[in-house]
C-alpha cells in the first residue's frame, strides 16, 4: 500500500463571483519512506495540495488517501511543518515539542524521555528551557521539526520549511533532515520553490505547472545520500527541469 | 539601575511638589475663594480627618466591594458572550450588534431602569457597574479570540488538539494578552460607572462622600475624596494589571 495516493484531485476557490481553479486534476502516488519534493511557481497550489493531504482542507473532486484511508480530517499521523514554524510563543522549547504527546495523554516520564531524545536529534538539548523568541530562525525550524516528529507521524508535510533561512542554515538543516529521515523512515512530502534544494533532498522531484497546478514533470534522483547542495552532479541531474520551471514561473508572472 | 530608578523617583517628587505649590498659589490668588477651591493644606486636613474617623476607609471598602462584585459578574458573563460571538457567526451578527450598540450607551443611563427593576438598593448600583464593563469585556474577548493567528490553531489541531483541549492549550494563552488589556479597560469603565452610580445613589460609598461634601459645602472633603479615587485607580493599574500583564 502506498503512503499517499491522490486520484483526480481538484480544488477551486471562490473569488468574488468567479471560481478560481487552483489545483488539479492531480494524480500522485508516494511510496512509504519516500522523500518527494514538489517544485513550482508561487501560487501554483503547492500549499493547497499539502493542506489537502494534511486534512486541513477538502478537495472539490477526486480523492486523497493516506495509507489507504480517505483523508477526512487532520491527524497526528500526518504533520505539517510550516514556513515560519508556527511554534507557540507562550510555551518554551520543551513544551512546544511535547505538545502533541501531552494532547495524546502520554504519561509524564515517558514524555520526558521522548522529548529528550527528540531534542538531541535536532541538536537542541541545551535549549529545552528557552523561549521561542530567544531562538534563531534555524533553531525554530529545528524545534518545529522535533514537535512534528514527536507523535511519530508516518508522513511529514513540509511547506517551504527552510525558505526563510539563510543559505548556510538551510544546507545544514537539509543534511539533518536527510539523516532524520534515514533514521525514522518517515515519508516526506516537501514543498520548495528552489529546484536545487528539491534535487538535493528528494528521491523524486515533481514539477508543478502554474495555476491550476498540475504535475507536469517528474524526475527521480539517484545520487547517494546524504547529499549536499554543492555536490557535483546535482546540477546536471536537475538540469532537465530548469527550463520547464522557468517557463512556468514566467507564465505565472504575466497571467 | 538603582541610580536611574532614584533619579526617576526624584523627578516625580519634584514635579508633584511643583504642582502642589501651583495649586496652593491658585487656591490663594485664583478666581475662586479658598472655600470653593481649598489648597493642599486644607485638603490634607480633610484627608486626615476622613481617615481618622474611618469614613474614607468605610467608603473605600463599600465602593471596592461593589466594584469587585460588579466587575466579577461582568467578566464571567462577558467572557462567555465574547467566546460565543467569536465562535458563531450567527451570534456575532445578532447579539454582537446589540453588544456594539449598547456599548455606546453610557452605563449610568441604566440607573432609572435599574432602580425600578431592583429598587433603591445594592443590586441597582451593581447592575449599573455590570452594564458599564460587561460589553467592553465581551468585545475584548471576541476580538482577542478572533485574531489568534490561524497558524497556531492549524498546528494545534494537526497535533491532535480539539474541543476543550484546543481552547485550554491554545485559544486561552494565545488570546490572553489582548484579553487582559480588555479587562483593564473594562475595569476602568466599571470604576467610572460605579462613581456615577454612587453620586446619584444612597449608601456609604465614595461617590456618596463626594455628594456629602458638596451638600455640606466642604470642598476640601470633595477634593480629598477625588484624590482617594485617583489613588485607587492608579494602584489597580500599577499593581494588579501590570503584574498580570507581565
Amino acid at each position: 500500500m502506498s503512503a499517499v495516493e491522490l486520484k483526480g484531485v481538484e480544488r477551486r476557490f471562490a473569488l468574488g463571483q468567479k471560481t478560481l481553479a487552483a489545483l488539479g486534476p492531480i494524480d500522485l502516488t508516494v511510496a512509504r519512506g519516500e522523500f518527494v519534493c514538489l517544485v513550482g511557481p508561487s501560487g501554483c497550489g503547492k500549499s493547497t495540495l499539502l493542506n489537502l493531504v494534511a486534512g486541513l482542507d477538502r478537495p472539490d473532486s477526486g480523492e486523497v488517501r493516506v495509507e489507504g484511508d480517505i483523508v477526512r480530517e487532520t491527524s497526528p499521523d500526518r504533520i505539517m511543518v510550516f514556513q515560519d514554524g508556527g511554534l507557540f510563543p507562550w510555551l518554551d522549547v520543551r513544551q512546544n515539542v511535547e505538545f502533541g504527546l501531552r494532547v495524546a495523554g502520554m504519561p509524564e516520564a515517558e514524555r520526558r524521555n521522548r522529548v529528550d531524545q527528540l531534542l538531541a536529534q535536532v541538536h537542541l538539548s541545551a535549549f529545552a528551557g528557552a523561549r521561542v523568541h530567544q531562538l534563531s530562525g534555524g533553531m525554530r525550524q529545528r524545534v518545529a521539526l522535533a514537535r512534528a516528529l514527536a507523535p511519530k507521524p508516518r508522513l511529514l508535510l513540509m511547506d517551504e520549511p527552510f525558505a526563510a533561512l539563510d543559505a548556510q542554515t538551510r544546507d545544514r538543516l537539509g543534511i539533518e533532515l536527510q539523516e532524520i529521515q534515514a533514521a525514522t523512515g518517515t515519508t516526506i512530502l516537501f514543498i520548495t520553490h528552489n529546484l536545487r534544494e528539491a534535487g538535493c533532498l528528494g528521491d523524486r522531484v515533481l514539477l508543478m505547472s502554474g495555476r491550476p497546478g498540475r504535475i507536469i514533470r517528474e524526475l527521480c534522483i539517484d545520487l547517494p545520500r546524504p547529499r549536499r547542495i554543492e555536490d557535483e552532479g546535482l546540477i546536471d541531474t536537475i538540469r532537465p527541469l530548469m527550463a520547464d520551471l522557468r517557463r512556468e514561473v514566467d507564465a505565472m508572472a504575466v497571467s | 539601575m538603582t541610580d536611574h530608578w532614584l533619579a526617576r523617583q526624584l523627578r516625580r517628587l519634584v514635579m508633584i511638589l511643583g504642582l502642589t505649590v501651583i495649586w496652593a498659589l491658585f487656591s490663594r490668588f485664583g478666581p475662586w475663594p479658598p472655600y470653593l477651591l481649598p489648597g493642599p493644606f486644607e485638603v490634607g486636613q480633610a484627608l486626615l480627618a476622613g481617615m481618622s474617623d474611618g469614613s474614607i476607609a468605610r467608603g473605600v471598602l463599600v465602593s471596592l466591594k461593589r466594584l469587585v462584585l460588579g466587575f466579577g459578574i461582568s467578566v464571567m458573563i462577558g467572557v462567555v458572550i465574547g467566546l460565543l460571538n467569536a465562535r458563531f457567526a450567527l451570534m456575532r451578527e445578532t447579539l454582537g450588534l446589540l453588544v456594539l450598540g449598547l456599548q455606546a450607551l453610557p452605563s449610568i443611563c441604566w440607573l432609572p431602569l435599574a432602580l425600578l427593576w431592583f429598587g433603591l438598593n445594592e443590586s441597582a448600583v451593581i447592575f449599573v457597574v455590570v452594564m458599564g464593563s460587561l460589553l467592553s469585556v465581551a468585545l475584548a474577548v471576541e476580538d482577542a479570540v478572533r485574531h489568534i493567528p490561524m497558524i497556531y490553531l492549524r498546528a494545534a489541531r494537526n497535533l491532535g488538539a480539539s474541543g476543550l483541549t484546543l481552547y485550554r492549550s491554545v485559544v486561552l494563552p494565545a488570546s490572553l494578552p489582548t484579553v487582559v488589556s480588555g479587562l483593564k479597560q473594562g475595569w476602568s469603565f466599571a470604576w467610572r460607572a460605579l462613581m456615577a452610580g454612587e453620586l446619584l445613589f444612597v449608601g456609604p460609598g465614595l461617590g456618596r462622600l463626594l455628594m456629602l461634601g458638596r451638600d455640606l459645602n466642604d470642598m476640601a472633603q470633595v477634593i480629598a475624596i477625588m484624590l482617594v479615587i485617583v489613588a485607587i485607580g492608579l494602584a489597580f493599574d500599577r499593581v494588579v494589571f501590570s503584574r498580570i500583564e507581565r
